[in-house]
Formats: C-alpha cells, sequence, structure tokens
C-alpha cells in the first residue's frame, strides 16, 4: 500500500520557530532570577585537596552558597546515560578531595550574577598536594599512580576492571583458532592505528536550570540527551528519593553523543536542594572543551589474514581505550568497536578481540557519535584496504566478495543472529558510479605538485541496544479530534519529533497538523532512555507504530459500536470512521451499501470524554528488540594533496546509505551529511590535545578547528534503501553510522595520492610533508 | 552608564556596565534569538547588524552600541521567516541553535551581493559555523532563497 506520509519531504515542526530565533532552549526559559552557578576547577592534573579557604569569597556582596567536597553527599555515581542499571563504573562523587584531571571540580559558588560569581572564584584559595599525573595511556596498566584509589567504587556489572592497574574494563572475544587459521593464510596484514580524542562541539554548550516545584520536586531543565537516565543520577547523586527528581527536556542545540553524559546539572540540582532558590549553569566553550567528554582515544593493532582468492579469513582485534578519569561510558564503547565492525565480513573463520579501556588523568572520554565503531571502521576498514594493495585487488571488489548479505549471520553474532536486511553491495556499486571511481582510477597527477587521490571504505552501526533498548509511546484521541503524541524520544535537533509525527500519521490516516507531538518531562513522557545508540527511528519509531496501531484498533472498536456494525467493516479516514460493508474487495464493485453510514472523528472523541462514553481512547505501546539491525554506508573519498605543502583538500565525499526505509529524505540526508562532515574535521582537522603537565591546549575555537563551510569539499549523499522486516515500516537507524567512512576513505584516498599511509590522525599538512619527506629521503 | 541607541526600530536608553557585552545586555533584554557560543569571535551565533552590518555582538562592549542602530533577529521576522520557510524546507535547520546567526548574515549577504557565486556565498558564510547540517543543505536553501540556482 501506497505511504501518504512516510517517506515524505517533510519540515521539522519545530523548524519554523527555531529558524526564526524564537525562545525555545534551556536558557530561553530559565528564570532570569535563578542563581548562577560557577565551578572553581582544579589546575593540576592529580592532585588532593589540602585545604580550601572561602572566607573572602563568602564576604562578596551577592554571593549565595558555597559549597566543597565537605559538603556534599558520598554516594558515588557515574555520569553515563547508558542504561539502567549503568554498566559504567560509580566511580564519581558531587565533589571529591582527590581531583584527577586539569578540570575537575573543586568548588560550587552560587551568586545573583555572573560577575559575582566569577569573582568569588577567584578569592578562594586552594591548596593542594600536587601527584604524579598518568597522562599517556599506554603507560597507564601499572603505572605506579592509581587514578582511583579509592576502595568505594561501585559496579552493577563485572566489566574486567583492575583498579590497581588503572584499568576499567577488559573485553575478551574470541571465535575459532586464530593461530591455526592464520597459518592457512597466504596474505597476513598488519597495522597499529591511533584515532584520536575528538570533541563534539555541539552548538549550544551544556546547561541546565534548576528549580523547586511546589510539591517539593528538583526540576532539573536540561540540556540533555538522557532525561530519565539523568533523573536517577541526580536522585542517586543527591541521596534523594527517585518521586523527588523531575527532567524536563527543551529544544536542544546538538549533543552528539556529547549530552547522553550528564555534565553540570547535578551542581546547579545540588545549589537549588540546598538553597530552595533557583540556579542555572551554562559551561562556557572553554569548560564545554576541557571539563566535558570526548571521543575515546585509542591505540587498535589489526591482523587480517584472507586467502588468495581474497576472501577474508581471520580478523584479530587489539584495541587500549584512554578513559581519561573517570569511567563514563569505558565499556561500552570498548565493546562496540568489536560489535560494529566485526559482523561487516562473513567468511572469516576466526576473530579475536581483546579489550582495554584504562583511566588516564585526562578529561573523561565518553559517548560520541559511532560510539567505538568509528574508531575500530578507522583501523579495521584501513587494514582492509592495505590487504586490497597486498592482493592486487580493486578494494571494492574485495569488500564485495567478503561483506555479510542477507541470511547471513558472522562469526562475531555467537547467538546465530542471521542479518534481516542489507543493501551494502548496491551501496558500493552506486557510490563508485557517483565518485567516477572506473574512469579516473585510483591517482591522478592534475597538476606539477598536485596530486589527486580516491579511496573508499564500508561500515555498519546498530539501531538501538538488542535486549536493553526500549521505548513506550502513549497516543491519545483528544476531546476534538485530534491527536496527542507523547513519547520519550528526545530530540536533541535531528527531527525525532517530527519522524514519529510521521510514523504515526500514517497510522491513523491523518496528517501531522492533527497530531501534537509532547516530549519530554519525566512526570509526564513515557519511558525512553533517550537518543542514543541509534535508536530514534528504530526503536522509539516501533513504539509509536504499535500505540497508534492500538489507538487505531480501539477507534475502529468504539465506532463498530457506535454505528452497531461489525468492526471488520469499519474505516479509519482524516475525519471520520465510515461504515464500509463488506470492506475490501467488494467496495470496488459498486454493490455496497449505497448510503454508508459513518460518524465523524469530532463526534466520536467527544462521545468518549463526555456524555454517554466515558472511555478515552488511548493507544499505548512499548517496544524492545532483540536485535539491533545494522545499518551500512558505503563512503568514497577524492582528495587534491599538494605535494609541497602537504595540504589535503577534500575535493568531494560520496556517502551511499542503507537505512532501511528512509522515513523522510530530507532530515535523513542532512544526518549523513553532518555525520560526514564531522568524519571529515577527525581525519582532517580535530585534535584534542594537551600539554605536558596534563592541561589541554585545544580549549577554543581558535586551537580546534571543527570544519568550515570552505573545509568540507562537497559531500554527495545518495540512498539504497533495503527493507528491515522488524523497523517501523522497513527502517533502520542513521545517526551514527554516517560518521564512521570519512576517516579511512579519506586516509586511503591520501595514501593512493602520495603514497603516505597516515594512521594516526589527523592527517594535519605538517605531518603529511613530514612523513612525505621521510620517504623519499 | 547609560546607552542610547536603536534597537529593531524603537529608540532605548538602557543601563550598562562598562565591562558588558552586546550580546549578554541583549538577552537580558529579552532579545532571545541572540546565541552565545565561543566568547571568542568565532562561530557566528551571536550575529546582529549594528548600523546594517553584520557583527559579533559576543565580543563587543554594549557601551559601544551608543548611538548606532542594532538589528537583531526580532527585528526582522518577515524576512527571516521568507527565509526559514525555504531552509526548513530542507531540513537544514537541524538543532536551531546556530540559525539566528546564520539568518542575520544571510539576510545581510542577499543586500550585499548580486548573483553571488557558490564560492562567494561559502565564503560571505564561513563564518557561521554549524555542527549539524554539513553545511550542503544551507548551501541548498541560500541558493534557492538568493535565486541562484546554476550548477557549478
Amino acid at each position: 500500500m501506497s505511504k501518504k506520509v512516510i517517506g515524505q519531504k517533510k519540515p521539522k515542526i519545530d523548524g519554523m520557530a527555531l529558524a526564526t530565533g524564537k525562545p525555545a532552549y534551556t536558557d530561553d526559559i530559565a528564570n532570569p532570577n535563578a542563581l548562577v552557578v560557577k565551578l572553581l576547577r582544579s589546575p593540576h592534573a592529580f592532585a588532593r585537596i589540602k585545604s580550601i579557604d572561602t572566607s573572602r569569597a563568602e564576604k562578596l556582596d551577592g554571593v549565595e552558597a558555597f559549597f566543597t567536597y565537605k559538603d556534599v553527599p558520598q554516594t558515588r555515581f557515574t555520569l553515563a546515560g547508558q542504561s539502567n542499571p549503568e554498566v559504567s563504573p560509580y566511580d564519581r562523587l558531587i565533589l571529591d578531595e582527590l581531583v584527577r584531571y586539569v578540570g575537575d571540580e573543586v568548588a560550587i559558588v552560587a551568586a545573583t550574577d555572573e560577575k559575582t560569581a566569577l569573582k568569588a572564584l577567584k578569592l578562594i584559595k586552594v591548596a593542594y598536594e600536587v601527584l604524579d599525573p598518568v597522562l599517556d595511556f599506554e603507560q597507564a596498566a601499572d603505572n605506579p599512580t592509581v587514578v582511583h584509589p579509592e576502595d568505594n567504587v561501585h559496579l552493577n556489572f563485572e566489566i574486567g576492571m583492575e583498579k590497581s592497574k588503572n584499568i576499567v574494563a577488559t573485553d575478551i572475544q574470541v571465535v575459532g583458532d586464530i593461530d591455526k587459521e592464520l597459518s592457512k593464510c597466504d596474505v597476513v596484514t598488519e597495522g597499529v592505528y591511533y584515532p584520536q580524542a575528538q570533541a563534539h562541539a555541539m552548538m549550544e554548550t551544556y546547561r541546565a536550570y534548576t528549580y523547586m516545584d511546589p510539591f517539593g520536586q528538583i526540576v532539573v531543565v536540561s540540556s540533555t540527551q538522557v532525561p530519565f537516565h539523568l533523573r536517577r543520577h541526580v536522585a542517586r547523586a543527591l541521596e534523594l528519593p527517585m518521586s523527588k527528581v523531575r527532567v524536563i527536556k527543551p529544544r536542544i542545540g546538538g549533543g552528539f553523543g556529547g549530552k547522553q553524559t550528564v555534565s553540570g546539572d547535578l551542581f546547579a540540582a545540588f545549589v537549588t536542594y540546598k538553597t530552595g532558590k533557583p540556579a542555572k549553569i551554562i559551561y562556557d566553550r572553554q569548560e564545554t572543551f576541557t571539563c566535558t567528554t570526548s571521543r575515546h582515544a585509542m591505540r587498535l593493532k589489526v591482523r587480517i589474514g584472507a586467502d588468495q582468492e581474497g576472501f577474508i579469513r581471520v580478523i584479530d582485534l587489539d584495541v587500549l581505550s584512554d578513559t581519561g578519569a573517570y569511567g563514563e561510558h569505558a565499556s561500552t564503547v570498548l565493546g562496540c568497536v568489536g560489535h560494529y565492525t566485526l559482523p561487516l565480513y562473513s567468511k572469516m573463520r576466526a576473530i579475536r578481540f581483546v579489550g582495554h579501556a584504562v583511566y588516564t588523568n585526562k578529561m573523561p572520554a565518553g559517548a560520541f557519535r559511532g560510539y567505538g565503531a568509528t574508531q575500530g571502521t578507522f583501523a579495521l576498514e584501513s587494514t582492509i584496504n592495505k590487504l586490497a594493495h597486498e592482493l592486487g585487488m580493486d578494494p571494492t571488489e574485495l569488500r564485495l566478495k567478503n561483506i555479510i548479505r542477507e541470511g547471513e549471520t558472522a562469526l562475531h553474532w555467537e547467538d546465530g543472529t542471521r542479518l534481516g536486511s542489507t543493501a551494502l553491495d548496491r551501496c558500493i556499486r552506486k557510490g563508485k558510479e557517483m565518485i567516477g571511481w572506473e574512469e579516473k582510477g585510483l591517482r591522478r597527477r592534475v597538476g606539477p605538485h598536485k596530486v589527486r587521490g580516491l579511496g573508499m571504505a564500508v561500515t555498519m552501526q546498530g539501531s538501538g541496544i538488542a535486549y536493553i533498548d526500549t521505548a513506550s509511546a502513549e497516543i491519545r484521541l483528544n476531546d476534538m479530534g485530534d491527536y496527542v503524541l507523547m513519547h520519550g524520544a528526545t530530540d536533541n535537533g535531528m527531527g525525532a519529533d517530527t519522524i514519529l509525527a510521521q510514523m504515526a500519521a500514517e497510522v491513523l490516516e491523518t496528517e501531522m497538523d492533527h497530531i501534537i507531538v509532547r516530549s519530554l518531562d519525566t512526570d509526564y513522557s513515557p519511558y525512553d532512555p533517550g537518543s542514543y545508540a541509534s535508536s530514534g527511528t528504530y526503536v522509539s519509531g516501533s513504539a509509536v507504530v504499535k500505540a497508534a496501531e492500538n489507538l487505531k484498533v480501539k477507534i475502529l472498536e468504539e465506532a463498530a459500536h457506535y454505528l452497531e456494525v461489525p468492526v471488520g467493516e469499519v474505516e479509519l479516514t482524516k475525519e471520520a470512521v465510515h461504515w464500509v460493508p463488506n470492506a475490501g474487495e467488494d467496495r470496488l464493485n459498486g454493490d455496497a451499501n449505497p448510503k454508508p453510514k459513518a460518524v465523524s472523528l469530532v463526534e466520536l472523541a467527544e462521545r468518549s470524554v463526555l456524555g454517554s462514553g466515558k472511555n478515552q481512547l488511548v493507544g499505548q505501546a512499548t517496544f524492545g528488540s532483540e536485535i539491533s539491525p545494522p545499518p551500512y554506508v558505503a563512503g568514497f573519498a577524492e582528495v587534491e594533496v599538494d605535494q609541497e605543502t602537504g595540504k589535503v583538500d577534500l575535493i568531494q565525499f560520496v556517502a551511499v546509505a542503507d537505512c532501511g526505509t528512509v522515513i523522510n529524505p530530507n532530515l535523513a540526508r542532512i544526518q549523513v551529511e553532518g555525520g560526514v562532515a564531522q568524519g571529515i574535521g577527525m581525519a582532517l582537522y580535530e585534535d584534542v590535545k594537551y600539554d605536558k603537565q596534563g592541561r589541554m591546549l585545544s580549549d577554543s575555537f581558535m586551537q580546534y578547528k571543527i570544519p568550515t563551510r570552505k573545509d568540507v569539499g562537497t559531500i554527495r549523499v545518495a540512498f539504497e534503501e533495503s527493507y528491515e522486516p522488524t523497523g517501523p515500516f522497513g527502517a533502520k537507524s542513521v545517526g551514527e553510522v554516517v560518521a564512521n567512512t570519512p576517516a579511512p576513505a579519506i586516509t586511503e584516498a591520501v595514501y593512493n595520492a602520495v603514497g603516505v599511509r597516515v594512521t594516526d590522525l589527523p592527517i594535519t599538512p605538517e605531518k603529511l610533508f613530514m612523513r612525505m619527506s621521510e620517504q623519499n629521503s | 552608564m547609560k546607552i542610547e541607541f536603536t534597537i529593531n526600530g524603537k529608540k532605548a536608553a538602557w543601563d550598562v556596565a562598562p565591562d558588558d557585552l552586546l550580546a549578554d545586555t541583549l538577552r537580558a533584554h529579552g532579545f532571545l534569538s541572540v546565541k552565545k557560543a565561543c566568547n571568542t569571535s568565532c562561530c557566528g551565533l551571536c550575529t546582529v547588524w549594528v548600523d546594517g552590518q553584520p557583527t559579533l555582538s559576543c565580543t563587543m562592549l554594549s557601551a559601544r552600541a551608543n548611538g548606532k542602530t542594532i538589528t537583531t533577529l526580532e527585528g526582522v521576522q518577515m524576512e527571516a521567516e521568507e527565509f526559514a520557510k525555504i531552509l526548513t524546507s530542507e531540513g537544514a535547520e537541524q538543532c536551531g541553535f546556530c540559525s539566528p546567526g546564520f539568518v542575520m548574515n544571510v539576510l545581510a549577504m542577499k543586500k550585499e551581493l548580486k548573483n553571488p557565486t557558490d564560492e562567494e556565498i561559502i565564503h560571505y558564510l564561513t563564518g557561521n559555523l554549524c555542527r549539524c547540517t554539513g553545511y550542503m543543505g544551507q548551501l541548498r536553501a541560500v541558493k534557492t532563497y538568493l535565486g541562484v540556482n546554476s550548477a557549478q
């Protein structure tokens, strides 16, 4: 049946308000009289606080409250918003005597205005016992410095922590006999890769506004991707009953996984809890760069074995992940390095994944779009490209020979899961055509010192977390025949509210204008873990479809009862429920009742809430999946390298995506274009850098360069749809998978152009120039 | 200190401190379209017009607005809506946080450049960062808005 709303380029339902500057974000709706909360931060990478003198600061007019580690509850918690119960170690306090990175919080100040709060910070005197930090993550294990010496770190799960060795998590998976299978391989290709820490750099920095409501609840209005997780963390950290915390999510100015880890919310909530007064905290750009989270920097050692025909038989991955001072997302990001790379290829006979995540005295790493898959894809796909050279095979042919097909399973999926949908083969073929793979050749000289190169890579991700993610949705038929859709998917700018409304409208045979979308308030919205793990379309979408179907059945039943006709003979339209005798085939034969009875939706709705009806119609559903259907992308890069300077210009990037059915072609396309741009930033420009004392050097947009519109070349996008049988209307996810191919595709294009394979990102001109010089000497 | 100036067509006289920055002052007076995201003149989100010229208000002292004509997005809603319809029809506002500064600069560009090329458009708007869209949808929208759809 053809779709009326699904597959349409619907504008975002909040788009006009946002694009014309209407107040919609946290700081736009905060009480102007809220106390301003500022944090004193550690100047040392590792130190114990000996004393804090706040006496001078306290005398300042307008200072309302001060808190140090002596004032806060002693229940450890995590800031990761990943699952309930959390997998990340509970290794934090609101304030701790031990400070573990430059920027770690030392004291909380609340004042009537920002200038006073900042002045107060300068008047606080702190004496530190400075300790030796561990800054090099390759030296973290078995280091004399132990980042978390305390004995009350709490774990909900066994994650392979060896705290005395700074090891947060260990993840090992072995299937088959690696050594035996490697010995049978004709070609074994190896590589060591260092994807760097990357900053999310969302435009709206981290912020929250808190107040006490008349019922004694602490209300946290937060720029967050994980309202329900945030609610739990605030209650635990403040040692409050869960029912005393409520989280409201207004419009969000971007997240990219950053806001899947809680930031300043707890400090403002603590101030409100202690003072009873409204408070707000806004991290400035420097704090956002230096005191939140980044992508995990990693070292990945890869070995791939293949036979002469090009069948990949063995993948051996050894991963070391730098999780920084606290363990948010340490074990889960580590695991995803393997989960979202190893099942790409299905002809394997043995795999080994050995992963460790370690503490260091640097800013914590956390969730970032791609969530380990990005780093894993860079390492694995770079090595596959290298293998293609060694085999003398076209890298696209090597992929086509080895990628997993529908109905196949992967060695990594030990439960024998079979792949439900993929169009990756079509994505590869389409991408080749779009970039001109055959005609251009992998290397082309275009000037006396300018060479162009082509490169490609493929990737996968998941759609939600199998067995863990669930989402609930409710749709109510209002008293006047319109609908209200309540869901918990946390739209942080990508358009989840819009595509969920499209799905509900499709099921209910109505138009989007007839549906009010309400999200998110933890007191009103049905539970949803939030917007992460590429779950919005697949997990939340499935819940919305089921809830809408549930409501549709109730509407039809109610209408049939009212019309006194069989329920199988009524049909829902935008305006009414019609009696269609022998609904279906016979209807077309013209022998139907010439005067079909109908009840308008308005009348039915009115009846349901007053008068004789007394049964307001509400559809409800909860969805969770035992699988996480992978979306796929084939990415192709064309670069131009200046051999005299080492500068790489990205000419074009072609991304062809299989996200199943495309629910909204415009919003999906922008997801791809934006994710590719972040991947381009990671490949060529972005780098979180520290000095020798552990102070972050890249703490503003002057030092940390995200791509401008001059730096991304031309990004071209196409979709090759598959149909995911378990997805809503056949859809899978698109949010994360799009960030993974630029790094390996661009490094390969640079290799093809000038013969230098860069394995430590980003590919800066000086780095490439030096390597070219070394190679030539 | 007191500054006297014109804000969105109306005369105003506000008390400001010598070290107040214009973006903060405007937000404090309810002009909430003005967004701050870098405090270092790098991102373009705080763009307003000062005497018609796009200006970064996060690093301009409020005192310097004395005697000037300041325009925020609240003051050009008709033009903003015309462009916003095109921008949203591409889905290219995304999170929307960078939109006000971006829209102010696009409206200024329309007055300043006649039939610009892609390169001229990109150059004019380089100072407006966006982390969501990858810029392509914004370029499509701007070209439609300016009526310069020639493939380049």
